[in-house]
Order: structure tokens, then sequence, then C-alpha cells
């Protein structure tokens, strides 16, 4: 079973509270983009085994958006963090660095 | 290969079955194949089958990382039916469904196919408009199926609650001639006939990198060595993703888990398949006696090959109120299989950025009856290098140009 905690309201929950919203720190690439860059934004997908950072919504606790980093393959919960980043934040790329030395980095 | 007959069971009877053949061989890997089919499951295998039979290309190495059949053809619910709304998806899933029903004398080998009839039940008002327009689009696209009343379905499932408090059977969605096959079989069945062709059915043996000269495929690295190849053909299903990026392209894939359960053996209570799917559940009897359960996919991607415990909850909770006696069973074993899910929940066969290379993938939670159609189209594409009728709307491009199949919409559940 999943288990998250909710960076905005603090909440420790398994996963039936929340909504997960597809991959995280996604280039938006809008009107006038370039045909291959516009689908690469809506459809390309990384798709890893292994490390993931993806977009959760607690939806059926405080309904606010946040993110994760994830391991797709053991469901382990690197750290959750605000979705008002660009990229991960130096302490959650420290533990995924701890716990999975052999990660190539956020790409 | 011995031909499998009642002569040869009667002759073996005679000497202690002593003369059984392996089915297939398992050969070392030579330095170069025409064709490498990456996924010895049963689209990889099925796609090697036909590439044989239909083009005469035999110079062809499947290799599997784990044993073959072991992913998600060995872990499905076998349900066969082709009752999709769109005409690309009707095409290819009926073309599958006509195989499966000679397949067991195409490859001299039983699957077992079984086509007692499949029934997706509407148990909302919009299921039914749904399904009555999926009935006249299969009416025109030569697919027989027919909506049907209550009465009918009770008929046919008697063991049926139809006038549940949350979920009443309004009606359903019948194809006759849908069915089940025995999972394993189909993979065996085609390992077997593709060995006696002369390809190499490899397992145990990971493809861990793509090599390419000039933007096409020249070789795949795997942990039996370089092993080079004139084309490439993936067909990896939940690991596409990570097989594409050895490739250096991505997909419009993601891949979650999706579960399902058997109970322990009862005698027959039930001969059709039963779909319901705004309860995510489906439900049919096997030989031996199982009742054979799937239910919902995961909602966030992963690897785990196990699944989430609330999808359970939620299976047999819609069951146990359509079927009550099921609440009286115990549940046997419950697992997992990796499906890749595309954003129309429609199949991927398409060329790809590297030359010479071909993927087959995205069939999300419905590969099992494909299988048929989805190698016979994709060996085309591998052996033509451009795509036939039955492949040429599912390309991975589609999604660029605003082409989708959107079978999601059509049936409002992932299927």
């Amino acid at each position: 079973m999943l288990v998250l905690t909710c960076p905005c309201c603090g909440i420790t929950a398994e996963e039936t509270e929340f909504t997960n919203g597809g991959e995280a720190h996604l280039k938006r690439f809008g009107p006038g983009s370039d045909e291959a860059d516009y689908e690469a934004y809506m459809f390309a997908r990384k798709n890893p085994r292994g490390v993931h950072f993806e977009r959760w919504r607690h939806a059926f606790g405080c309904g606010k958006w946040f993110l994760a980093a994830r391991c797709t393959t053991t469901l382990e919960v690197f750290g959750t963090y605000s979705a008002q980043t660009l990229e991960p934040p130096a302490d959650i790329i420290a533990k995924i660095k701890a716990r999975r030395p052999e990660w190539e980095g956020f790409q | 290969m011995r031909r499998y007959s009642v002569f040869a069971i009667a002759r073996e009877a005679m000497r202690q079955h002593k003369g059984w053949d392996r089915a297939w061989a398992s050969p070392e890997p030579k330095p170069h194949y025409d064709v490498i089919i990456v996924g010895a499951g049963g689209h990889g295998l099925a796609t090697a089958y036909y590439l044989g039979k239909n083009f005469g290309i035999t110079n062809v190495a499947i290799i599997e990382k784990g044993w073959l059949g072991g992913g998600n053809t060995g872990r499905n619910t076998t349900i066969i039916r082709s009752n999709y709304l769109q005409d690309p998806s009707a095409a290819i899933y009926e073309k599958a469904r006509s195989l499966y029903e000679t397949l067991s004398q195409d490859l001299n080998y039983n699957i077992m196919f079984s086509p007692r009839g499949v029934m997706m039940l509407a148990q909302t008002e919009h299921e039914i408009r749904g399904y009555r327009r999926t009935a006249y689009a299969n009416a025109l696209q030569g697919v027989e199926t027919r909506f049907i009343q209550p009465s009918e379905v009770k008929k046919l499932v008697p063991i049926m609650n139809i006038d549940g408090p949350r979920y009443p059977v309004l009606g359903a969605l019948w194809q006759p001639r849908g069915g089940t096959a025995r999972h394993d079989a189909v993979a065996w069945g085609y390992a077997r006939a593709c060995s006696d062709m002369g390809m190499d059915v490899i397992q145990n043996c990971e493809v861990t990198g793509v090599e390419s000269v000039g933007g096409t495929v020249s070789a795949v690295v795997t942990s039996k060595g370089t092993i080079g190849c004139g084309k490439l053909g993936m067909v990896v299903a939940g690991h596409s993703g990570h097989l594409a990026e050895m490739a250096g392209f991505r997909l419009p894939v993601e891949s979650v888990a999706l579960q399902a359960m058997v109970s322990e053996p009862i005698k027959p209570a039930m001969d059709v398949v039963v779909m319901a799917n705004t309860v995510h559940g489906y439900l049919s009897q096997s030989d031996k006696g199982e009742m054979v359960i799937g239910g919902g996919a995961d909602h966030f991607n992963n690897y785990t090959q196990r699944g989430s415990w609330m999808h359970i909850e939620e299976t047999t909770r819609a069951l146990v109120e359509t079927f009550p006696m099921l609440s009286r069973l115990k549940m046997l074993r419950q697992w997992g299989g990796i499906v890749d899910m595309t954003g129309d929940r429609s199949p991927i066969i398409s060329k790809t950025p590297l030359g010479n290379t071909f993927i087959n993938c995205g069939w999300g939670t419905g590969g099992f009856k494909s299988i048929p159609g989805s190698g016979w189209a994709m060996a085309e594409l591998v052996a033509k290098g451009e795509p036939g009728p039955l492949a040429e709307d599912f390309s991975m491009y589609r999604f660029r140009e605003g082409k989708f199949i959107d079978e999601s919409v059509a049936a409002g559940v992932a299927h």
C-alpha cells in the first residue's frame, strides 16, 4: 500500500485519500510552439522503472496539489514537496541519492 | 516436430510416454538474425509465427528476459471479445477473435478456445445508450453482437442478482462468439510452431541496450552477448517505455499494475463470461472450476506486479452484490501484471524514430484477446516496413496528428 504525506497539511494517509496527476516538472508548450514539442509535452512520458517524480492531489483531504518522488518498482516514497517548484529540491535529491546511489539524477 | 494427434497419444500410451519431444528448442543465440523480436509473450511469439507463416522470414530470434509467456500472457483473465466501438479496433480485435477460432488446428496445439459468449452488463442509463450504440456499430463492422434485456441476462447467468440495490442489471451487450482460451497454451503453441520453423526462442536473456548505425538499428546488447539484427521488433508490453529509452525515444505510454484473482474451484456455476465495467469486475469460470476475477488498474505509474489492495476491495464489493453466492468463496491467488496504457487506450503498432525498428505496445488491459491479430499486423509491418490495413491507424504518431482511436471514451473505463 502506498502511503504519502501531504506537504500542504502535513497529514500522512494511504493512497485512497489521494489522486495521481501524472508526471511532474513537465515544461509546457502552448499555442504557437513546435509540433514535436507540443506532442512531447502532451503525450510522451518518461515512464521510468525506478525513481519517478509525479503530481498528486490530496483529494479527500485539504484538496491541494503537491509533488512526490517515488520508486515505481518498490513504491518507496523518497519525499513529498511543494508543487511551486520547477525542479526537485536539493533535500529530496539527496534523499534519493542516499537510497539509490546508482540513480542518474533528475533530467 | 512430431504432430500431436489421437494416434500420437495411442502410440505413446504403448511405450510409457517416453517418446514425447521437447515442445521447443532452447538454443544459444547466433551472432546475427534477420529479425529480432524482443519479448516472448503472446504478442511477440505471434509476430514471429506470422513472419514465418505469412512472409517466409524464419531467420528470427525471439528474446525473453524471463521465461516464455511469464509476463502478462500468463497473468490475464483470458477473455476474448471484439465488441469495440471504433472501426480500427473492431477490425483488429475481430481478426484476432476469428484467428483464435482455428488456432488450435493451425498450431497443432490445443489452446482450449471456448467460445462461450461474453456479456458486458449495462448497469446505468449511460451504459445502455453506449452499448446500444456499440451494437449498431458492430452490425456495420460485421461483428456479431446484440443488446439483450435483463430477462435474457438472468436466463444466461442464473447465479446473477439482476435487482441489485446499487447497480441493477438493465441489459447487456452480448457477443455470443466471444469466450476464453488457455492463456499459457497460446504462448506455448506459438513457441512450438516458431521453433519448428527454425526460429530461436531464447529465454533468460535480458536486453540491456540497442545499438544503431546511422539512425538504423544494428544490434541488441543482451545478457548473452551482442546479437546483430537486420530488423528489430519491440513487443514488451509494460516495459516498452524502458526499452524505448534504450533505443533513444519516448512513448505516449505509462505503465500501471492491473490485478486479478481466482477463487477456490467449485462445480460449474456459470458458462459465459461476464464483464461489469461500471463496477470494475470481470468474472468467468475456468475449466478447473475456479472463478476467475479481474479488477481495476492502479491509478499511478508502477512496475510492482501486485497492485493496490483498494482494487481488490472495490472488485469484490461490486461482484458480491451482483453474484451473492461469491461471498462464500475463498480466494486462492491474487496477482498483478504491468500494463502499458496509452492516452486513448488503444494500442500502438508502429514504425519508430529508429530505422528498421518497430514497436507493438499499448494494449493496456486488453492484450490477451488480441494476440493473433496483433501478431498478424505486426508481422506485416516488420516484413514490409510499412503498416498494412490492420495496423495503419495504430501508429504512435497518431497523437501528434490528433487521430485518436478513442476507446476510453467509448467504454467509459480502461479496458
